[in-house]
């Protein structure tokens, strides 16, 4: 397995966030539109949004409306980074883990569902939903 | 300390009523696939001429009556008119095999009895013709309430599946019950998120635009949650199937059902 590609970037958790961006620079509101519009990245299967271009929106989650106003952006790369954190039952997914994990496929063994750089621009975007 | 009367009344209580675990969904609660499907939809798998899958069930038909393999013998040979040797048959798979010593899907007891006795080439998994025998054998129990399972000596094998069924699993992370029992009703990307009860397999995917198997269908689950999925017939898929149809039990059989 190739491990040098797939090592994750340090963080550090401090009360419910991590108020330090995962790759050091802030990330790109625009493309983490686009990105959570994207079905690869899972967001849209569950979470419905302001999004009135596509109508395959899932309702398993919380709809995506206000999120800047509910959490802040520190509390919001911890959501995406690992949600088990807040309830060890969630259905959604720790975003940013490469371990500890069942029968991963083949295609995805060793790899976090989202990179660094992708976390950061989807809370970027997150962050402007305002209501 | 616990008396052996005691044990025993808590054994026949248990029988009288299976003990459910935690999420899952109570015997008067089970819904059909067929349930959660538009109008278009069940209109289809309704009408048996417009319903595709009775295609298969067709050429299943005539496959039952052809005489194959160095045996030169067709299943009518042994098992005669399928109207009332197969009735209710699959309703009771997968079953219980005394000389495996475990449980076989009902296209494993094809392929087992065309290896013995026709003694004819094996057909792989989800080739035309076992799809064409399973849906046509299975067809014949439509409207049978489900009973796999009840067989004592399957039970292990239906825990078994119970387990698997429970655990997470893949990249995501989930695990079935995360979505058939707790969040059936609610829309995936859109669709309807089922019970998962296996009532009408073989059955037509409209999605795949042709008849499939359930162990198709958990394996393209366990792809959707970026897992390996279990190879056909593998041990594994045979107790998810197996704890599925106890799971579905009561339900009528609807092979072949077609689905979105």
């Amino acid at each position: 397995m190739p491990t040098q590609a797939n090592k994750l970037l340090p963080y550090t958790i401090i009360g419910d966030g991590i108020p330090v961006s995962l790759t050091g620079s802030p990330g790109d509101a625009a493309r983490g539109r686009a990105l959570v519009l994207a079905r690869t990245t899972t967001c849209i299967l569950c979470h419905s949004g302001p999004f009135p271009e596509t109508r395959f929106q899932g309702d398993l989650a919380p709809d995506l409306t206000g999120t800047g106003n509910r959490w802040s952006v520190s509390q919001l790369r911890l959501r995406l980074v690992d949600a088990s954190r807040f309830n060890p039952d969630t259905i959604m997914p720790s975003y940013y883990r490469n371990d500890g994990l069942v029968r991963v496929g083949r295609n995805f063994a060793g790899k976090p569902i989202l990179s660094a750089a992708e976390i950061e621009d989807i809370v970027a975007f997150l962050a402007t939903l305002r209501d | 300390m616990i008396s052996w009367r005691a044990i025993a009344a808590a054994t026949l209580l248990a029988a009288a009523a299976p003990v459910l675990l935690a999420g899952e969904i109570p015997p008067d609660a089970r819904r059909s696939g067929y349930a959660f499907m538009g109008a278009d939809t069940r209109a289809m798998q309704d009408d048996d001429t417009s319903n595709p899958g009775m295609l298969f069930v067709l050429d299943g038909e005539a496959l039952w009556a052809k005489k194959i393999g160095s045996a030169d013998k067709a299943c009518a040979d042994c098992h005669g008119d399928a109207q009332s040797s197969m009735k209710g048959v699959a309703a009771r798979y997968p079953a219980f095999d005394k000389a495996l010593g475990r449980p076989v899907t009902l296209d494993q007891r094809i392929i087992l009895c065309r290896a013995n006795h026709q003694q004819a080439t094996p057909l792989p998994y989800e080739s035309r013709d076992l799809l064409a025998l399973s849906a046509f054998i299975a067809h014949q129990s439509r409207g049978t309430p489900i009973t796999a399972g009840d067989d004592p000596q399957a039970k292990p094998f239906v825990e078994q599946g119970r387990v698997l069924y429970m655990q997470r699993a893949g990249q995501l992370n989930l695990a079935c019950t995360n979505c058939h029992d707790d969040n059936f009703d609610k829309r995936l990307a859109g669709a309807p998120i089922t019970q998962a009860q296996p009532t009408g397999y073989p059955l037509y995917r409209l999605e795949w635009q042709t008849l499939g198997s359930l162990e198709r269908r958990l394996r393209s689950c366990m792809s959707g949650v970026r897992a390996q999925a279990y190879d056909y017939g593998s041990p594994e898929l045979v107790a998810l199937e197996l704890y599925l149809m106890s799971r579905a039990h009561g339900l009528p059989m609807e092979t072949p059902a077609v689905r979105p």
